[in-house]
């Protein structure tokens, strides 16, 4: 009996304890959580405060455009290219079963440069620039490069984020022009050429749908994409742990991060946005059907 | 600004270049260095030894603010470093010069902008006075002047070391940190980076610390040497300096722990090293079930 008793105490004390154990874990886990935030903000702030502190050297702000931007131009392409035509394709037969065939462009047109163009742009850019930026920051981590840079009395975030972060905020807009015009082309080739629809209606109700705030607001976004992409993406690089596999985890990292933090800077803009653009049309959006 | 001529002569009557008072250094629950105190004059060359692990390394970083102590405080010629903000210590990290392991030059860039990077960071000297600065520093560590426009990835280890070692001294720094800089290399290049620490330490009698187990170069570049022990193995309230004296000193000293480091014998070592993994090993695996006390209880 006394067993049996005690027996039944330990297993109660067992139970108590693995609870215990599982909450001071949650605790820890969203303590570092919330620590991770923080950090990503100091390093946030710190880069633009760099931004004004100091001019940036051109021998080190354009080899870093160049690597961002024009190396990034024909991928970009692509993608919007495929994005306007896969468009054509999914909206096609849904809008012809409704005998709106003719208002394609409008619908192909205001989806890609309000959300497709920008987002899915910026997620191209996130896997190969965010991910290349967060491995070559990783590695000059775990080779010692970022600590000799310090030992030298150079700071750097000055040197290896400003470039990237003033790179990402300037050239990631600019490439989704390059992919919504890339999207609209396709979009249209496609429609044109293979299902038929008329150029004339074509771009005549694309025009009447799709005007410059529509585009404006697209591209507003990316500002805030680029930014996403660059910080996130250099301080994964910047904090990456010891060895291949540390260099390996960061460039994930800094691409899944990245897209997350896209989607829901996505949703808050785009609400924020389309509250904005009630003050320009008072009157209600045009509707498309 | 640091100028490039040599005007100012540094000797042991100037005040302590490095001070350092009960420095204790904690990673997470990890605790690397313990109370550690040390005084390194003007003009002297410290040699760090101590098995892998003991912390030697992460004494060197501390010495000018790469890591901040858990406990304790770090002086640089009577300045806290903790105290300092990112500023004033860029500022004052000027006055050294710092010799990685893997020399650490910047792949992106060429060998003479890497040698040339404090200089294009902190003066204002024009393109040639630089370039001349940087072909100067190359020929004191014996680079050849084809060097100057390679890659890093493009040298051998030792011409690495040499380059990092012509990028320390840019900046004609008051105290110079080397950490294990002959590893990696064959005897006689290893000879070789002997002998420019030696050359360096002649310029201006300037102060360095060497982190190193390779007791040639300790016995041929110490004025004083400093041994560290592991404190995973070492008793609590026990120091974790075991040494600190000349080379002559530490070929006299009697001290098992020493003697083994220094002769290099392996000795009991091996069995040790596979008594913690197997003690490691009963701890990750998960005790079994007791049947026969639950079929005891049953009855």
């Amino acid at each position: 009996m006394s067993n049996r008793a005690s027996n039944r105490d330990s297993a109660g004390r067992g139970l108590g304890d693995w609870f215990a154990t599982q909450i001071a874990n949650l605790g820890e886990f969203m303590l570092d959580r919330v620590a991770g935030v923080g950090d990503v903000a100091i390093f946030s702030l710190k880069t633009v405060g760099w931004i004004f502190a100091r001019r940036q050297r051109r021998d080190v702000l354009l080899p870093s455009f160049y690597q961002i931007g024009v190396l990034s131009l024909p991928v970009v392409a692509l993608t919007g290219l495929f994005i306007g035509m896969v468009l054509a394709v999914q909206s096609y037969s849904q809008f012809r079963a409704m005998g709106l065939q003719t208002r394609l462009g409008a619908v192909i047109n205001l989806s890609l440069v309000r959300e497709l163009g920008p987002v899915l742009a910026a997620t191209m850019l996130a896997g190969r620039v965010g991910s290349a930026m967060a491995a070559e920051l990783g590695t000059m981590r775990v080779t010692e490069q970022i600590d000799a840079m310090e030992s030298m009395g150079a700071n750097p975030i000055y040197y290896l984020v400003v470039p990237r972060f003033l790179g990402c905020l300037i050239l990631i807009p600019t490439l989704t022009v390059m992919a919504d015009f890339m999207g609209v082309l396709g979009g249209y080739l496609y429609s044109h050429l293979l299902l038929g629809i008329d150029y004339h209606h074509y771009w005549t109700n694309s025009r009447e749908y799709v005007d410059a705030f529509d585009f404006l607001m697209g591209i507003f976004k990316t500002f805030f994409f680029g930014a996403a992409i660059a910080l996130v993406s250099c301080h994964r690089g910047f904090n990456c742990d010891p060895g291949a596999e540390g260099v390996g985890r960061a460039a994930t990292n800094a691409f899944v991060h990245s897209f997350m933090l896209i989607l829901v800077l996505d949703l808050f803009l785009g609400i924020g946005l389309d509250n904005l653009q009630d003050i320009f049309h008072p009157e209600g959006p045009r509707k498309l059907l | 600004m640091p100028a490039p001529a040599k005007a100012i002569r540094r000797d042991i009557s100037d005040p302590p270049v490095i001070e350092i008072q009960n420095l204790s250094m904690r990673f997470g629950d990890h605790q690397v260095l313990r109370d550690i105190s040390l005084v390194l004059p003007a003009g002297q060359t410290l040699v760090v030894i101590g098995e892998s692990g003991c912390g030697k390394t992460v004494l060197l970083k501390a010495m000018n603010g790469l890591l901040r102590p858990t406990l304790g405080e770090v002086r640089f010629e009577g300045i806290p470093l903790a105290r300092m903000n990112e500023h004033e210590l860029a500022r004052i990290r000027t006055r050294y010069g710092f010799v990685f392991q893997g020399a650490a030059l910047f792949d992106s860039l060429t060998i003479a902008d890497n040698i040339a990077f404090p200089l294009r960071e902190h003066t204002r000297l024009s393109a040639a006075e630089i370039s001349d600065i940087v072909e100067s520093l190359l020929g004191e560590v014996g680079l050849p002047q084809s060097v100057a426009t390679m890659k890093p990835m493009q040298l051998s280890g030792g011409m690495r070391k040499r380059a990092g070692l012509a990028r320390a001294l840019a900046l004609d720094p008051h105290l110079i940190l080397y950490d294990e800089p002959t590893t990696g290399l064959d005897p006689i290049m290893s000879d070789v980076i002997n002998e420019l620490i030696l050359r360096a330490r002649s310029r201006d009698g300037v102060t360095s610390v060497v982190v190193t187990h390779d007791m040639h170069t300790a016995r041929k570049v110490a004025d004083v040497i400093l041994m560290l022990y592991p404190l995973s193995r070492l008793p609590p309230g026990e120091p974790q300096v075991i040494f600190q004296g000349t080379p002559h000193d530490l070929d006299n000293c009697s001290d098992p722990r020493i003697r083994q480091f220094i002769e290099g014998q392996a000795g009991t070592r091996l069995s040790e090293l596979k008594d913690e993994q197997a003690r490691d090993q009963a701890q990750s695996t998960p005790p079994t079930p007791e049947h026969s006390q639950h079929t005891e209880d049953e009855t």
